[in-house]
């Protein structure tokens, strides 16, 4: 029976760039930004890093193919780097072999690093991009994601007979808060105050997603350092331990866009993963341990799904923890205590680890007292890649002892 | 017996009240105030003559077993190649086997009757049955021209063969005058025309009554005794002097439909034809001509089968399934007549790539799915392991054909995003009756006619255009079913 990564790695450092159109920053900047950062926090000397997992998404422009980018980037000394690419995962995902390499007693310290320059396409939105494959590209909907997730809402909708003010009226508390908490961030690329007026009085982009529903697009790079609980240990000897508590990774199987089962309400991936992460992790009662998470965000609809899907709340009542402020900063479980991709963008890659660094952070408490979340035990991160019908989740928990 | 054995006919959605268009070119023109009455059916943006001739064989082979389909017949003078088999594609879309006759007709206006008799021919000389012969056009005229408000969208099909015939043939005669009223070199985009009055006075009036006693004559009978007659144009002057040189009662003589439709080119006729049919009864005859560079002209009579043809869309059901287009600007970037900004993201580079679209041709145009041998359930576009999670069997399914099943939405949005000529794009995941699930762009529909649950039919559409390389893609799109139809 496999034991799970539960305890078997520590986060030694991270690093995150200031994420927003950088436009005077080209994606190896932004890695050197992340890098020497996390090194530095990290406490050691670059050539400790013995391996690399580097994650990108986007083919057609960013960084091309292959991990020799970072290897050039950061100036390695001939280390693997193995480059994955898993949609909004490949963050996660790059977390993920990292902590493998580290787990299995391959390496004593791992380098993962998520990059992605979204802003050199000169149109808003994500790049278009066959993602599907050529196939999908000729026979599949003349879609973009907003109007992939906006169906989330729609089947939601009929399936649990929520009307569809309620629906709108908790996916603008979603962004509210999360530009109540990305207004006090540095890093975050969107910092405004928006009030709920505007939000729900916004243009619509794909229904019933109005401009406000939707996450920006930006450019950023974020990276962590790993390594065993003993090294860490010996490394910072006086401080708090981040450790791996799980890691979990869920892909569609066809089923959710061909066959008739699937609700539509929400993913199978993540309710599959979330379960998965909970054993893992030895987390009984999510809604009661978990103590913040930070969700794929990408449209406000993702999130309110999610909720669900996490088993956090109760199928079909998500809006109303939603609107009692259950995942508000100061509600039980804060929810983008960062801003969330709302505020920070998207720069798919750079989002998963983007999401950890705010959770090792919260965790050490370095954050000052406007932003912190009181007293977190448990962190959870989740990215959703793809599209609700056809996607790939990943979740991570991360905590102290 | 040789004859027609079922119709089928299709007018677009769109409708273009033409002192829409007057109202935007008059100034121009101010003389076509003349022509400015009634209106004129427009393809939507992702329909062109292969779908509407589509949509019409459709509703020709309803109820019809299509494995029996011996041939397809196009005939157009607006098909989106000149060099690659457009009756594939309708073939294709029909399910059809691929082991038929393919022809496409065009060049000139008696393509459709060309086809027609071809095919009659066909099945008279016993080396084809079951002939599907559809027509369409979608002909342009320039800004402000006559053609502009004179042409309109539409298409016809007729299935040919021996069996349960409900119009048997009596015969043909034909003119061929290299008579030039209208024409289109090869790469020119807009209908030309010479001086109206010889066209009426010289073309229509002489030629239409030549052919019709040339038939007449052939067939030892008189233009009196056919109780409905077909015959294309849209001068009235000309039908009141033909009407009484013949000596036809106007009341015999078939509405060219061109206050409602227009002037459907290569289709014109056919689609009368339809529509005289869906009122015929047995033991009438009819007389069909056509008229373009000469005429076609062919006699039929009803028989009793038409009684027992399944009921159809026909003419008559597509013209009520309307919506009013009030935007002349709309129309012209429809039908690319003017450049417009779609954005940056509409200018990204998507490949045609043949060999894919040769391994997938089943799926793309025919809409054919697997249906799992274990469980049963259909599932689009093909899988080889079993979609059903408690199913999961590998390479035991057999082909299903989806496009005339029908389904229901299952989720819906409408987006602002989406590069597209007619935003917005609209889109969602349909479950088909009887099983399976697939996204399809919704067409021919409002945000407003969207509701989960909503039922939807196939229709087969322009998917995609590569401008640069001339490449028109097709596929299937759904299209709501208003409530209270069919």
């Amino acid at each position: 029976m496999a034991e799970g990564i539960r305890d078997k790695v520590a986060i030694l450092g991270m690093g995150c760039t200031k994420f927003g159109e950088r436009w005077e920053s080209a994606p190896e900047d932004l890695a050197v930004e992340a890098f020497v950062e996390c090194l530095q926090d990290a406490g050691i000397e670059k050539n400790q890093v013995e391996a690399a997992w580097l994650g990108s998404h986007f083919d057609e422009i960013n960084i091309g193919k292959g991990g020799n980018f970072l290897g050039i980037a950061l100036k390695l000394p001939l280390v693997p780097v193995t480059r994955v690419e898993n949609f909004c995962a490949s963050g996660t995902e790059a977390f993920r072999g990292a902590c493998y390499g580290v787990a299995s007693g391959a390496y004593d310290i791992a380098l993962a690093l998520g990059v992605e320059k979204l802003k050199d396409t000169g149109y808003g939105g994500l790049p278009d991009s066959p993602a599907f494959g050529q196939q999908q590209a000729m026979i599949g909907p003349n879609a973009t994601a907003p109007g992939m997730f906006a169906q989330l809402a729609t089947a939601y909708s009929a399936k649990y007979d929520v009307p569809m003010e309620k629906i709108k009226e908790a996916m603008a508390h979603i962004s509210w808060k999360s530009h109540q908490n990305g207004a006090k961030n540095p890093r975050a690329h969107l910092r405004k105050l928006i009030p709920i007026e505007q939000i729900m009085g916004a243009p619509m982009i794909a229904y019933p997603l109005g401009l406000f529903d939707c996450c920006g697009v930006s450019d950023g790079s974020a990276c962590a350092i790993v390594t065993t609980p003993e090294i860490a240990a010996k490394i910072k000897p006086n401080e708090d331990l981040v450790k791996v508590k799980a890691l979990q990774v869920a892909v569609s199987s066809g089923e959710e866009a061909l066959f008739t089962d699937w609700d539509g309400a929400g993913m199978l991936t993540t309710r599959a993963a979330a379960t998965r992460a909970y054993n893992e992790a030895g987390i009984k009662n999510p809604r009661e341990e978990i103590s913040m998470m930070e969700v794929h965000d990408c449209f406000s609809i993702t999130e309110f799904a999610t909720m669900e899907d996490l088993h956090i709340s109760a199928p079909g009542t998500a809006a109303d923890d939603i609107l009692a402020g259950f995942f508000d900063l100061d509600g039980q479980i804060p929810c983008q205590p960062d801003g969330g991709l709302k505020c920070f963008g998207h720069p798919i890659a750079a989002s998963g680890l983007r999401m950890l660094f705010e959770m090792y952070n919260q965790l050490l408490g370095r954050w000052p007292e406007e932003r912190a979340v009181k007293n977190p035990k448990y962190g959870l991160t989740h990215n959703l890649g793809g599209v609700p019908n056809q996607n790939v989740c990943s979740i991570a928990i991360v905590g102290k002892d | 017996m040789v004859g027609i054995r079922s119709y089928g006919g299709y007018v677009p959605r769109y409708r273009l009240n033409k002192m829409v268009i007057f109202g935007s070119m008059g100034w121009l023109n101010p003389a076509n105030i003349m022509n400015a009455q009634g209106e004129k059916a427009v393809a939507n943006f992702d329909e062109d003559a292969v779908t509407m001739a589509t949509a019409a064989a459709q509703d020709c082979v309803a109820g019809f077993d299509r494995a029996d389909i011996g041939g397809v017949y196009f005939a157009t003078t607006t098909a989106s190649y000149k060099e690659r088999l457009c009756a594939n594609l309708i073939a294709g879309a029909l399910a059809a086997s691929e082991s038929v006759r393919t022809v496409d007709f065009g060049n000139g206006l008696k393509a459709g009757t060309g086809a027609l008799m071809a095919a009659l021919d066909a099945a008279a000389a016993g080396s084809a049955n079951n002939i599907v012969v559809s027509a369409a056009d979608c002909r342009l005229g320039k800004m402000g021209s006559v053609q502009e408000l004179m042409f309109g969208d539409g298409a016809a099909a007729m299935m040919v063969g021996t069996d349960d015939v409900i119009a048997e043939y009596k015969g043909s005669f034909s003119t061929g005058h290299d008579f030039v009223d209208h024409f289109r070199g090869a790469d020119t985009k807009f209908d030309r025309q010479w001086e109206e009055r010889w066209m009426r006075d010289v073309g229509i009036a002489d030629f239409v009554p030549e052919a019709i006693n040339g038939l007449c004559e052939k067939l030892g009978l008189a233009a009196t005794d056919f109780d409905k007659v077909i015959y294309p144009t849209y001068f009235g002057g000309a039908r009141k002097a033909i009407n009484k040189k013949l000596g036809l009662e106007p009341e015999k003589v078939q509405d060219t439909l061109q206050a409602v439709i227009g002037d459907t080119g290569t289709a014109q006729s056919l689609l009368m034809l339809a529509s005289a049919l869906e009122t015929a009864k047995a033991g009438d005859k009819i007389l069909v001509v056509s008229y373009g560079n000469g005429c076609d002209a062919l006699a039929f009579e009803v028989t009793d089968a038409i009684t027992k043809l399944s009921p159809r869309r026909g003419v008559s059901g597509s013209l009520a399934k309307r919506a009013d287009l009030d935007n002349y600007q709309k129309y012209l970037l429809w039908r690319g007549m003017i450049p417009a900004e779609l954005g940056l993201r509409s200018e990204e580079q998507r490949w045609t790539r043949w060999s894919l679209m040769w391994r997938l041709h089943k799926a793309m145009l025919g809409l054919t799915g697997s249906r799992c041998k274990g469980c049963g359930e259909p599932q689009f576009p093909p899988q080889r392991i079993c979609v059903n999670p408690k199913c999961g069997i590998v390479d035991e399914s057999e082909p299903v054909v989806l496009s005339d099943k029908g389904g229901t939405i299952f989720s819906f949005t409408s987006d602002m995003l989406s590069a597209t000529i007619n935003p917005p794009a609209m889109y969602g995941a349909v479950n088909f009756n009887g099983g399976g699930r697939y996204v399809f762009d919704f067409t021919d529909c409002t945000i407003d006619d969207l509701a989960v649950g909503g039922p939807v039919e196939f229709s087969f559409r322009i998917k995609h255009r590569d401008d640069q390389h001339d490449i028109t893609n097709y596929f299937w799109k759904a299209v709501p079913v208003a409530e209270g139809a069919e």
